[in-house]
């Protein structure tokens, strides 16, 4: 056996009896780097003859292949050893707490109220908005409502003079005259936003939301309005078919006036809409009244058409299951966290209103 | 409005049953709000259970007890009866019942010292026997009645309540009902009974309405009923008195109020030997007082409308009597008064006194002003029936004419109106059965208004007449069409949308608070603004418009801080008050931040909430509306609520609006808290006034080099002097500069510090070469130190 030979042997045993990274890496060294085992041979060739030249390194291109393999292997399965080690040791305890990620919410109102805009949106409608504080004259007046009327009664304002001339607008309706003192017919708008009544009890809080929707044109009539509460009530319900009724009422504002009504029953203290033999009331409705049209400037003889006034925390409670309005406002961090939506959970047309 | 069917059956015939009719109430406008079986004089005493007989702590003979009366909690109730033991089952009358014995109505008092709720019956009191030593001891079978009315209720009478909408006065007596149900084809309504009362004796009163300003009477009618004998009321009087929830009193007062109620005719009944002289219906001076009915005294401004005789105020017109001229169970003559009222002028007397009765619900929604005659004749008759006596004429002055109101309408407004064809003969007979008179005149019809309808003032008036009797689920609906003409948010909206829920993004959860806010609180936010008051707030501590948003936020922050929720995050988006004028609003995202210091937990320390976590927030829901670093500039004044030292205000570049504050909240507020604002009105102006289009983007690949340079400052030069000063130097080459150490302390003289920066420099053209940089450099050094009075740090 040769020099060369006994050399590649103990190359070959020292792979074969190694486990250790470091000892891989010093086998590599002696054998491959520039000054390793294959290049000093390589060397010699020079002072070879021609013939032994092309025997010696052909036996040398053999054997680095040869070793090459093998170190090959070697070096994988030693690394694959180390590895499986290392995570054998690297273990955790995954049940720790993750890191704290804090998304916040959209409370329910805001959400309902994007979600009612949705709906209107496709069907034409567009966004109005108008003052929190109101004149009497907007609130009142222009609305029909006589000064000193008993229908008044069922509006408890709060005003922010003796004479009773600047106010907390009662409802949405103000919007509807702004909107149409403002601008030229045809009108289809809603306005969502804060009203405020001075009641304060189970049902009732000072502050509460509604949503005033207006269509005004040449030949809108009482069909138009029930089609679109209809669509809207379906929609928002996100229900293929709702029992729905409406009952003549009054409203200054509007004449005639309904209140719409709802179906709905109660089993295992889960309240199922649309269906059942109970009533709820969830809106009022009518056609705008002449007055009001003439007090905003708008010819009652060309153009009539229809408004409506939703109350926005009622239908949030209906839709999401909310027992208690007064928790609408009461900003507990639990309920904000449980009621509150995704900001992400955007509600749109072609995705569907809610998750 | 409360009735029977049996009172209902007075005016209508109908072979409907009392299910049917709620229905049809329900959908012609008359909302049921209620049916409840009807109540008698005795089924407020209820079957009790004394729990325990305490010995009462100032009284001997005297026990004070813990009943159970069927409810969660037990009572309280004092008593004096020897047999009250443990255990004992008994007759409980609560606050309000009257006691037969003695007809004394109960209230909670105090009995020495203790409340008692209600008071426990002997069977005398109760009518039941003569036995009034001690109280009722009942046998151990009542012991599953706790809580039931003792003498049972009558089973099968309902009261039907309706909620009548304030249009409507003519529903606020059974007989307008009737006529609004035979409309709608369910019955006929009959006619009313003809008198047979003969009228033979004088009236002798004299009687005058004044000519003042604003006189609210304008008819006064009245007869005297003389040698009657007042009397406990008949027992379907009663029944009836009882049904309306009212208590009956005598049969003079019983019949006025059942007029009242079957007509909507209020009456009021004078004892005629207590008037002096004659009667005056005549405005108030002001001072003038009087003892009304509710044994309350009244003192009356200038003109409000009064029935006086000589020596003073009898009653206040329309609204309640006087307890002077009241009648009484031995009353022998009596003067009997039906007169019209102007609605907005008691309604205005009544407001300012604060005062309610039947009648002034009725005057001020508006009375027939000829059912005078006819209520009187009503009146009468029960008067004479049940007290015998002889009456007068009638006496009826009267200072004003009612005309009714004629109407031209065109019968297709219906059509038009609802969308659905309406026959023309069916509109005429709705409208005739609901009183009204109709002439045809060609293709319009003549409608005469009935007096008892004020509401109807023209057609869209019959309109709504007419679809609410024929039933609004006979209007055939129409789809609305999918078509948008117009975007349905503007450009404002938009933002508000978008602010709302990046911010939300950041971890915070949205609150939506009260507009208004506890004044105390609301000062140290208003700055400059004036507190805007509200005349009559829910509460004193909800009394002004909010200034800010940050009162009610720390509110309800400190509120789950209590609950105990350390780490919070709460924002509003909304209004906050400028002025008190309609408009003088502006809409604010406010947000807020605590974090609950655990010194024990360790996974958590690395990260605590300090002014730049609130101000990565902010700048970070800032860029999402597109207002980028650049647009921006950021200053040290702040409002008084901040921490002087740790806040800042978010200028627009060209300085002219503020977009938002951000920082730590003033100490004294509330400690180790952090918050932002941001104005949405003066943010969407500012991007109104610098629309910017999106340039194609354009990035260089040639070489990047980073320099990096510390500069020693003043400690008062702020990090942003220098970035501003080095940006301007070359704009195209210097890409970024990022700060990433400010240091004091060692090796640095105490009024000075270190400001640290890496500055990015690259060309868009070309690699730059190692002169380039030097150059630059230099120039960077050369241009701080110029402009700033830094110096560089070797």
């Amino acid at each position: 056996m040769s020099d060369f030979e006994k050399k590649i042997l103990e190359f070959k045993n020292r792979l074969n009896s190694t486990q250790d990274s470091k000892e891989i890496e010093a086998i590599r060294t002696d054998i491959f780097s520039k000054n390793g085992f294959i290049n000093s041979q390589f060397k010699k060739l020079g002072s070879l003859s021609q013939d032994e030249k092309k025997t010696f390194a052909s036996n040398i291109n053999k054997a680095k292949q040869e070793l090459l393999e093998i170190f090959r292997s070697k070096a994988t399965e030693v690394s694959d050893k180390d590895l499986n080690e290392k995570i054998k040791k690297e273990k955790i305890d995954v049940t720790l707490p993750e890191k704290e990620f804090k998304i916040g919410k959209i409370h329910p109102v805001s959400q309902v109220i994007d979600e009612i805009s949705c709906i209107f949106s496709e069907i034409g409608f567009s966004v109005e908005e108008g003052p929190d504080v109101e004149n009497d004259y907007n609130n009142f007046t222009a609305l029909n409502t006589p000064k000193d009327h008993p229908a008044k009664d069922m509006h408890d304002t709060f005003y922010l003079d003796e004479n009773m001339k600047t106010l907390l607008r009662t409802h949405t309706s103000p919007v509807q005259v702004r909107t149409m003192l403002k601008g030229k017919p045809p009108f289809k708008i809603i306005a969502p936003g804060r009203t405020y009544r001075s009641d304060s009890d189970q049902t009732h809080t000072p502050m509460f939301h509604q949503l005033e929707g207006l269509h005004i044109d040449k030949n809108i009539n009482m069909g138009h309005l029930k089609g679109c509460l209809n669509y809207f009530i379906k929609e928002f319900f996100e229900v293929d078919k709702i029992k729905m009724r409406f009952r003549p009422s009054h409203f200054p504002f509007t004449e005639p006036s309904a209140e719409v009504d709802i179906g709905y029953r109660i089993e295992n203290n889960k309240i199922t809409i649309g269906e059942g033999d109970k009533w709820l009331e969830v809106l009022g409705c009518g056609m705008v009244h002449p007055n009001v049209l003439k007090n905003c400037k708008v010819d009652p003889k060309i153009y009539q058409g229809f408004a409506f006034g939703i109350g926005i925390d009622r239908l949030a409670m209906l839709k999401y299951g909310i027992n208690d309005l007064r928790s609408f406002f009461e900003c507990d961090y639990r309920w904000l966290n449980y009621y509150g939506f995704d900001p992400l959970d955007v509600p749109t047309n072609y995705r569907g209103l809610s998750k | 409005m409360k009735f029977t069917k049996d009172w209902l059956d007075v005016h209508l015939k109908t072979n409907k049953s009392e299910s049917q009719i709620i229905q049809k109430l329900n959908s012609i406008g008359l909302e049921v709000e209620k049916v409840e079986p009807v109540k008698n004089e005795l089924s407020d005493f209820i079957v009790a259970k004394i729990i325990k007989a305490n010995k009462h702590p100032n009284a001997d003979r005297l026990k004070l007890c813990d009943v159970d009366i069927g409810k969660k909690n037990t009572l309280k109730v004092v008593c004096g009866a020897p047999n009250a033991r443990d255990g004992l089952l008994t007759i409980y009358a609560p606050p309000g019942s009257v006691i037969p014995k003695n007809s004394m109505k109960l209230e909670v008092s105090k009995i020495r010292g203790e409340t008692s709720y209600g008071m426990l019956c002997s069977e005398s009191e109760l009518k039941l026997s003569n036995e009034s030593e001690g109280i009722i001891d009942l046998n151990d079978k009542y012991k599953t009645k706790i809580g039931k009315s003792f003498f049972g209720k009558k089973k099968g009478k309902n009261v039907i309540e309706l909620s009548i909408t304030p249009n409507r006065p003519d529903c606020l007596g059974v007989r307008g009902i009737a006529r609004d149900l035979s409309a709608s084809n369910f019955g006929k309504l009959k006619e009313p009974r003809k008198s047979k009362v003969k009228n033979n004796i004088k009236h002798n009163l004299k009687i005058k309405i004044e000519k003042n300003k604003n006189q609210a009477c304008s008819i006064f009618g009245s007869c005297i009923i003389k040698n009657i004998k007042n009397t406990e009321s008949p027992g379907w009087l009663k029944n009836r008195i009882l049904a309306l929830g009212l208590r009956p009193i005598s049969a003079v007062v019983d019949i006025t109020n059942y007029v009242m109620f079957d007509l909507n005719r209020p009456l009021h009944a004078y004892d005629l030997d207590k008037i002096k002289n004659k009667i005056t219906v005549r405005n108030s001076k002001k001072g003038e007082s009087f003892k009304a009915l509710d044994n309350k005294n009244y003192t009356l401004d200038k003109d409000m409308c009064v029935i006086a005789d000589d020596e003073g105020v009898l009653g206040l017109g329309g609204i309640i009597g006087g307890e002077r001229s009241g009648t009484e169970i031995h009353t022998k003559n009596i003067l009997l008064e039906a007169a019209y009222f102007d609605p907005a002028l008691i309604r205005k007397t009544a407001k300012k006194l604060d005062l309610n009765s039947d009648a002034k619900f009725r005057f001020e929604r508006g009375v027939d002003p000829q059912s005078v005659n006819a209520g009187l004749d009503s009146a009468v008759e029960l008067i004479l029936e049940i007290c015998g006596g002889e009456v007068s004429k009638f006496d009826v002055q009267q200072t004003k004419k009612f005309k009714d109101l004629e109407i031209k309408f065109d019968p297709k407004t219906v059509t038009k109106t609802v969308g659905t064809n309406i026959n023309i003969n069916e509109l005429k007979k709705i409208l005739s059965n609901l009183g009204f008179t109709i002439k045809t005149k060609g293709k319009f019809l003549n409608v005469k208004v009935p007096s008892w309808r004020p509401d109807i003032f023209g057609e869209i008036d019959l309109v709504e007449e007419v679809i609410r009797i024929i039933g609004f689920e006979k209007i055939k609906s129409i789809e609305p069409e999918k078509k948008r003409t117009k975007p349905t948010l503007n450009f404002f909206q938009k933002h508000f949308h978008l602010a709302q829920r990046s911010v939300a993004s950041k971890g915070y959860l949205e609150t939506i608070t009260w507009s208004f806010t506890d004044e105390k609180i609301n000062n140290k936010f208003k700055e400059k603004l004036e507190s805007v008051k509200i005349v009559n707030p829910i509460s004193s501590d909800l009394n002004v418009l909010r200034n800010s948003l940050y009162p009610n936020l720390i509110f309800y922050l400190e509120k789950n801080l209590n609950r105990g929720f350390g780490d919070q995050a709460l924002f509003e988006i909304g209004p906050t008050f400028t002025g008190r004028k309609p408009g003088q609003q502006i809409t604010v995202v406010c947000g807020i931040k605590k974090q609950f210091i655990d010194e024990d937990n360790n996974l958590k320390k690395n990260d605590l909430v300090d002014v730049f976590h609130i101000k990565k927030d902010l700048v970070q829901s800032l860029t999402e509306l597109e207002i980028r670093k650049e647009d921006f500039k950021v200053e040290e004044n702040t409002p008084s609520y901040y921490h002087p030292g740790i806040s800042g205000s978010i200028i627009s570049k060209d300085g002219n609006l503020v977009l938002g504050y951000f920082g730590a909240l003033h100490p004294k507020i509330i400690s180790n808290t952090f918050g932002f604002e941001i104005f949405l009105e003066n943010l969407v102006e500012y991007k109104a006034k610098n629309k910017k289009t999106k340039d194609s983007l354009t990035f260089s690949d040639y070489q990047k080099s980073d320099r990096d340079f510390a500069f020693l400052v003043n400690k008062d030069t702020r990090a942003q002097d220098l970035t501003e000063v080095i940006q301007k130097i070359d704009k195209d080459l210097i890409k970024e500069i990022k700060i990433f150490d400010v240091y004091e302390g060692e090796n640095i003289p105490s009024d000075k510090k270190s400001i640290a920066l890496k500055v990015t420099i690259q060309s868009d053209h070309k690699t730059l070469k190692e002169n380039d940089l030097t150059n630059i450099s230099k120039k960077i050094i050369s241009t701080v130190e110029e402009k700033t009075g830094a110096k560089l740090r070797s």
